[in-house]
């Protein structure tokens, strides 16, 4: 379980305020207005930035001051998931080893990573000879070796079309189903929540909202979603 | 654009290519002209050769072997006055240098701090003292082109490399490695560039038969022997050399220096630990240091020395002024004009930015050279000495300009061009409400540069060092070469702030109400 204890973030004058808990294996879009928050509350789950009072914690673990490498976390982000100068492969084992020394067992992993987000024919190519669709999958099947319980979202393929979205949402879920993680994804599509989400955390006016069930949620909008939603 | 205006266009981009030619090829062709037995390619000139190669490369790379650590350094910390020590690296572009000559002498010369301090004199004439010249004025913009590397890494990717757990090793391997394999080489082939080129440091720091550059022989020969034939061959062996080097430049991606851009720092939770810390500031330190110091003598030494100066540099004070107005005038006329050529021309655009660079293989000496002989018949050109040198000024400085000018008109054109059509803007219309007030600041920021390598320039005028046409740089050096060092570091702080003024009014006239 995911914990936010009277967390509090502060920015110069931004404020933001949660104290809410999110179950093991849930799958939550998180939404609300441009500069409510949303993407500072990543960073500070990820580990980017300090949160000027309260705990985060995970399975009774406090994290909310370890450094971003011992987080039981795995990241992907609006765009720049790759490296460019690296091939397929490699930038997969990068979530296995950074000096991308794998024993023969991890080879093999980052293979079937590969396999299950159908890349197998891939593995030798750069990003720039990779469609936007195949790049989003390699991040994926990074996401996948690196066997993190939580998987952090920031707008993830925002910049793919509608049903190759669709697809990757729905790889990005499953994938996660099976290993058991727990998802936490920023977006500003309804579509996306409805999709893949079983829960929504709405972040506006500096507060983040305990999560809502998502059907509920959009049949009986709050204020805050309403005015977003228009 | 509409037809009406191209045909201005053309008339005017046109002009500016035939004045180009004349000045690079035209001069050249007059020299060779006037030389009468073409004498051999002799000892002392592939000495010179050799020494102009040798000296380029070690100076770009120390300058770049120095600027990495450095770089990486200011990349990832934030202390109060980085951004002051960022700007002070911009600064050697318009520092004369001759005042940064006489700072050096002041520290690593044979009287100078060092020296006192050691208890035996160093020696700053010949290579050594070159190279030490050539590092202080291109340390600073290997630095600032390989931070503009730095910075240009997507912040993404460092959060990533710390969500994946990656050493400040793996860092180097996997993030920073491949930026530098794509930015050093450029870096590398631009400061070897300006090196091949350097007229007043080999003039102030160089000479003998083992410190001997091409440009300086050049000057010798036509100085001091009047040896047409010589400079003539000498100046065809500097126009060979620098066009191989400007051809391999064209091919290689060159780096730009971007205004601003560099005041913000990296997150980097790879290199939190106390060592690399450690190693960073004393990095950041022991630069600033090197940069600061010599400047502060000239500032020091200046100081007293004002009232010591004799009147002529007033005199030439005035007469730097002249040649930096002409000079400005003149290139923005002409950047401005090929600016446009370029931008209106569908074919054929490489062959004018190769045109511009002509201007940089062309030596300023031997265009000093041929045009005093083209007036010659005509004239007495050492009336002309001062036109003659806002000219060479102004064809030096036009590739720079043309650096800022170019990109900013395509990103005009491409960003309010659609729109500009569907409203009928067009020809002086488009020009008065469209272009000028969107080119405000590369505009003003070229003409400040372009002043500044005006005012401070030590080169074409030495040619002609007539007691009573000399600039402020010429009369400081002679005064300089006369042992009145007080007189000289006065007038070294003078121009100093001539130079830095000019700069820092035309820029500032570029960015006041000028809405980004």
């Amino acid at each position: 379980m995911l914990t936010f204890e009277n967390l509090h973030i502060t920015i110069g004058d931004f404020e933001l305020r949660g104290d809410i808990k999110i179950e093991t294996g849930a799958q939550v879009a998180i939404m609300g207005p441009s500069g409510a928050g949303k993407s500072t509350l990543f960073n500070a789950v990820a580990g980017f930035l300090s949160p000027s009072a309260g705990r985060i914690v995970w399975d009774g673990q406090n994290i909310t001051t370890s450094v971003p490498a011992d987080r039981p976390i795995a990241l992907l982000f609006q765009d720049n998931n790759l490296f460019p100068h690296l091939t397929a492969f490699q930038n997969t084992a990068l979530g296995i080893r950074p000096d991308l020394r794998l024993s023969d067992t991890q080879s093999q992993d980052v293979t079937d990573a590969l396999a299950k987000v159908g890349l197998q024919e891939f593995e030798a190519r750069k990003p720039a000879a990779l469609s936007g669709g195949q790049q989003s999958r390699v991040a994926l099947a990074r996401v996948l070796v690196q066997h993190k319980p939580l998987i952090l979202l920031d707008e993830p393929f925002a910049a793919l079309g509608p049903a190759l979205k669709a697809e990757m949402l729905d790889l990005l879920s499953r994938g996660i189903r099976e290993s058991g993680g727990t998802l936490l994804m920023i977006t500003h599509d309804p579509a996306d929540a409805k999709r893949i989400a079983d829960s929504v955390i709405i972040v506006a006016d500096g507060q983040i909202a305990a999560p809502v069930e998502t059907v509920a949620l959009f049949e009986n909008p709050p204020a805050a979603l309403q005015t977003y939603l228009g | 654009m509409a037809a009406r205006a191209s045909l201005t266009i053309r008339l005017f981009g046109g002009a500016a290519i035939a004045v180009l030619l004349t000045l690079s090829l035209g001069t050249l062709i007059a020299v060779l002209l006037r030389a009468e037995a073409i004498s051999g390619f002799g000892r002392p000139e592939w000495a010179a050769v050799r020494f102009t190669l040798m000296q380029a490369t070690l100076s770009a790379l120390i300058s770049v072997s120095l600027a990495i650590p450095l770089a990486r350094a200011l990349a990832r910390r934030q202390f109060p006055g980085r951004s002051a020590l960022i700007t002070l690296l911009g600064a050697p572009f318009i520092l004369p240098v001759i005042v940064a000559i006489l700072g050096l002498v002041a520290i690593f010369g044979r009287n100078g701090v060092i020296s006192n301090i050691l208890g035996f004199p160093l020696d700053i004439y010949g290579l050594q003292g070159i190279l030490l010249a050539h590092v202080f004025f291109n340390l600073p913009l290997a630095t600032r082109l390989i931070l503009q590397g730095w910075l240009a890494i997507p912040s993404e990717r460092f959060r990533l490399a710390a969500s994946l757990g990656f050493t400040s090793g793996n860092v180097a391997r996997t993030i920073e490695r491949p930026m530098l394999i794509e930015i050093v080489p450029g870096a590398f082939l631009v400061i070897f560039l300006i090196c091949l080129t350097s007229f007043a440091v080999a003039l102030a720091l160089g000479g003998g038969p083992a410190a001997t550059t091409v440009e300086l022989a050049i000057y010798q020969a036509f100085r001091f022997d009047f040896d047409l034939s010589k400079a003539a061959l000498l100046a065809s062996a500097q126009f060979v050399i620098c066009a191989i080097a400007g051809i391999i430049a064209l091919r290689l991606s060159i780096p730009q220096v971007a205004g601003g851009e560099l005041d913000r720092t990296l997150d980097r939770w790879d290199a939190k630990s106390p060592f690399l810390r450690l190693q960073d500031g004393v990095i950041i330190i022991l630069s600033a240091v090197f940069l600061l110091v010599p400047l502060s003598a000239v500032v020091l030494r200046g100081l007293p020395g004002v009232l010591e100066m004799p009147v002529s540099v007033w005199q030439a004070a005035l007469r730097s002024i002249f040649v930096t107005v002409i000079a400005t005038t003149v290139c923005m006329a002409m950047s401005l004009s090929l600016a446009f050529f370029v931008q209106n021309i569908k074919r054929g655009k490489i062959w004018v930015e190769g045109v511009s660079l002509l201007a940089i293989a062309a030596s300023p000496l031997v265009m000093g050279t041929g045009l005093f002989l083209i007036l010659f018949p005509m004239m007495d050109p050492s009336r002309a000495m001062l036109f003659i040198t806002a000219l060479v000024n102004a064809a030096m400085a036009l590739p720079f300009a043309l650096r800022a000018l170019v990109p900013a008109l395509r990103q005009i054109e491409g960003t309010y061009g659609k729109l500009a059509d569907s409203l009928g803007m067009h020809g002086f219309t488009r020009l008065r409400y469209l272009y000028l007030p969107r080119l405000r600041r590369p505009l003003g920021f070229s003409a400040g540069l372009i002043a500044a390598l005006a005012m401070g320039d030590l080169g074409v005028i030495t040619l002609f060092s007539d007691p009573n046409r000399a600039t402020l740089p010429l009369e400081m050096y002679r005064l300089m070469a006369s042992y009145r060092l007080e007189a000289a570091s006065g007038a070294a702080l003078l121009l100093l702030m001539f130079s830095l003024s000019v700069f820092w009014i035309f820029d500032k006239g570029g960015r006041v109400n000028a809405d980004v």
